[in-house]
């Protein structure tokens, strides 16, 4: 049963995917459309992180810690990977200090 | 294939993967608890390649829910993903035929489609494809190791580790909103309304996937309309 669900999960999910992706095989002219797909990947990224990065961890305080130490690194510029371990370790250390 | 640009994506895949594989581990912990065996588990990761629709998919399996309402979920979670594909469809060099897209539809993920937004150079199929294969195979291999090992991390280190992918959006918005007003103030208003759908109470029906694309259509119409973006600005 459970393989049932599972089936139609990745169904749904790729369809939504691959028709947007396969159909728009054009360049969109639009400049309003254009505008807003360029809008898109910042705002979509900002609105599943605020506010649930807030409780993603064990304390309110920590994350904000989390928030802090990756906006700062972002901010000059480094990458992905290090804003992230940056993030983590900002909240280890809060949780493992206070 | 080109070589070079398979190279240059499987190097930015590599922190994708590791923060894939620590999120997923927690999925398999949780799916294992659910009543998905370890296979199922993986099985889930592999085809699906999201995070919240998984989560919620889970909460249903759980729960008995009907196969319609399963779809009907996974559509308004991951709806935010038609909109991710369309964007990405802008930005894909115009070589990329149409089974190639059929391929790269796959795992356009939030942080697959971030990074892959925030290249500066041709968007070609290898390097999508390079970029894509650690996370499928950091996200699948994570989420087995968790449904195996259970809940032996600490919960220190587990909690840590959940701001992983957060810190990742924010090293892709951040240096976009230093560098364009018109992008900062739009991704203000994006995280006010994400806020106010969230803390007043009036909105409290709306699921987390929801939630996300009412910010994200809202703000993006509103830049659209207040600070349309000139000739290929669109693709960047």
């Amino acid at each position: 049963m459970a393989i049932l669900y599972i089936t139609v999960m990745a169904f749904v999910t790729y369809l939504i995917r691959v028709i947007p992706l396969t159909f728009f095989r054009k360049k969109i002219e639009n400049p309003y459309i254009q505008s807003f797909l360029y809008y898109v990947p910042y705002t979509c990224l900002t609105a599943m992180t605020f506010p649930a990065i807030f409780y993603a961890t064990n304390s309110v305080l920590s994350a904000l810690a989390g928030v802090v130490a990756a906006v700062v690194l972002a901010f000059y510029n480094k990458s992905l990977v290090t804003v992230a371990a940056a993030a983590c370790m900002a909240v280890f250390l809060v949780e493992h200090f206070l | 294939m080109k070589r070079q640009d398979f190279q240059y994506g499987l190097r930015d895949g590599v922190p994708i993967a590791l923060g894939y594989f620590s999120v997923s581990f927690s999925f398999g912990i949780m799916a294992l608890k659910g009543g998905l065996s370890v296979l199922q588990a993986a099985i889930t990761s592999l085809t699906n390649m999201t995070s919240a629709g998984q989560f919620a998919g889970l909460q249903i399996i759980i729960a008995g829910g009907t196969l319609l309402e399963m779809a009907a979920t996974q559509l308004i979670i991951n709806l935010r993903y038609a909109l991710m594909s369309l964007s990405l469809s802008q930005k894909l060099s115009g070589n990329v035929t149409l089974w190639q897209r059929f391929i790269i539809a796959f795992a356009n993920t939030d942080e697959i489609f971030a990074v892959a937004m925030s290249h500066n150079r041709e968007l070609t199929f290898s390097y999508m494809v390079g970029l894509q294969i650690l996370p499928i195979i950091g996200w699948t291999s994570g989420t087995a190791c968790g449904a195996v090992a259970g809940s032996m991390l600490p919960a220190a280190i587990n909690s840590a580790l959940s701001v992983a992918l957060y810190g990742m959006f924010l090293a892709v918005v951040i240096p976009a909103a230093k560098k364009t007003r018109p992008v900062l103030l739009m991704v203000l208003l994006a995280a006010a309304i994400s806020c106010i759908l969230y803390y007043v109470p009036l909105f409290q029906g709306i699921s987390a996937g929801m939630s996300i694309i009412i910010c994200t259509v809202a703000a993006s119409v509103v830049g659209a309309i207040v600070f349309p973006v000139k000739e290929e600005g669109g693709a960047k």
